[in-house]
């Protein structure tokens, strides 16, 4: 269906229209409306949802909603006792808010690729990219949080000065000091690069095959689409796991004293 | 693909995201499975404690149960016992009584006869008054004597 309308502009341009983002301003003050839009009301959906389990939440028989966000909470509360061995009232909400948020934004690649930016082109919106988590910007904004809180609370628990031995004394002693502090540094800044772009990198490459399996003759779409939305389910729910697993497993690591 | 000021937007949402979970969210969730939890084992405990009770109180239901058996079973005997001697009481009560009341009669009886023989005895001596009487004047007919004498000695008959 989306072939003959992009025909014109063929499959490299049908690609490249898909993931354009909506954006206004210029250079780096350019803003992605729609990745601002689309997590904004999926983090919104989270929280509402959550809200509501919170709000009737009792000790007695849970309710369906409240059985959900339970089973939610107990999930991200285990894996944070599996890792973190200390105490903090952050992390675990921390988790939680990744886990659902990320996964709500990889869900939204679920949704078939032509429906949202059609009905967008309806309203006069001309580019739109429907998963936050095919934009860099919106994966690295996560990490670097994630990131700062790393910074903040190897600083809050070891202290400045046992924070800056670690970087410069570890692991090989003070006589390798600038090697140390090379390592160290080019170990604390992988983290949030390689979390942001492991997930930007899986989202992206399957949203890049769902467009593809739409180019194809619709008697094969669904042939190929439905498998790969299956395998996909997966993706998306382990992505969402892997990002909010090593986010705590950074944090138990900024919080041990060495 | 630029890094943009998008980051920067996106950044903010997550931390507002994250405090408002951190705030309004975990805790009442958390808290509701914790009291659940807390709320479960304590019936356990209970549950675990009242088949305790319950053990014991059936344990002393039965010792209690055979102990009112075997009194049960005592008082029978004892009753059982008290019968027969009632019995074998009332039984002798009876021979003694039937024993006196032959005795009784028996002496009835003995005096009845001494006066029936008084009685018999006393008419006899009359009659042989009475015959001899009858003799006395009749002795000058010797038939008629003969036929009073046989006329006597019938009635004596």
């Amino acid at each position: 269906m989306a072939t003959e309308a992009h025909a014109a502009e063929g499959a490299t341009g049908y690609i490249i229209h898909h993931l354009t983002p909506l954006s206004v301003g210029e250079g780096f003050w350019t803003l992605h409306l729609d990745t601002l839009f689309f997590s904004a009301v999926l983090g919104g959906l989270f929280v509402w949802f959550f809200k509501m389990a919170a709000e009737k939440a009792t000790a007695g028989v849970p309710g369906l909603v409240q059985n959900f966000a339970e089973m939610l909470i107990e999930f991200v509360d285990s894996q944070v006792k599996d890792s973190f061995h200390g105490h903090s009232k952050l992390i675990a909400p921390l988790a939680l808010t990744i886990f659902c948020w990320v996964f709500l934004w990889n869900f939204m690649d679920l949704f078939p690729v032509d429906i949202l930016p059609l009905i967008g082109s309806m309203m006069g919106i001309e580019y739109l990219r429907v998963v936050p988590s095919t934009d860099l910007n919106a994966t690295f904004a996560m990490s670097i949080s994630v990131f700062c809180l790393i910074i903040f609370y190897s600083i809050k628990i070891k202290g400045p000065w046992g924070f800056a031995k670690e970087l410069m004394f570890q692991p090989f002693g003070p006589w390798m000091l600038p090697f140390n502090l090379l390592l160290k540094v080019v170990e604390e800044i992988a983290k949030p690069i390689s979390l942001a772009l492991r997930l930007f990198g899986n989202l992206y490459a399957g949203e890049l095959i769902f467009i593809l399996i739409a180019l194809l003759p619709w008697f094969i779409q669904p042939v190929l689409s439905f498998p790969w939305a299956v395998f996909h389910i997966l993706i998306i729910t382990l992505q969402a796991f892997i990002f909010m697993v090593l986010t705590i497993v950074y944090l138990s690591m900024a919080h041990e004293d060495h | 693909m630029s890094i943009n000021a998008t980051l920067i937007g996106q950044m903010i949402t997550f931390a507002l995201l994250v405090w408002f979970t951190m705030k309004y969210i975990w805790p009442p969730l958390f808290d509701s499975l914790e009291e659940r939890k807390k709320k479960i084992a304590d019936g356990l405990a209970a549950a675990e404690k009242g088949q305790e009770e319950m053990q014991l109180a059936e344990k002393k239901a039965k010792s209690v149960l055979k102990e009112a058996k075997e009194q049960s079973s005592e008082i029978v005997n004892l009753a059982q016992k008290r019968a027969n001697e009632i019995v074998e009481e009332s039984k002798e009560i009876a021979k003694q009584e039937g024993d006196r009341m032959i005795l009784a009669a028996q002496a009835q009886i003995e005096q009845e006869m001494q006066q029936a023989k008084e009685g018999l005895r006393q008419e006899v001596a009359a009659l042989a008054v009475n015959v001899a009487e009858q003799i006395l004047s009749a002795e000058i007919d010797k038939a008629k004597h003969q036929d009073i004498v046989s006329k006597v000695s019938n009635q004596l008959g």
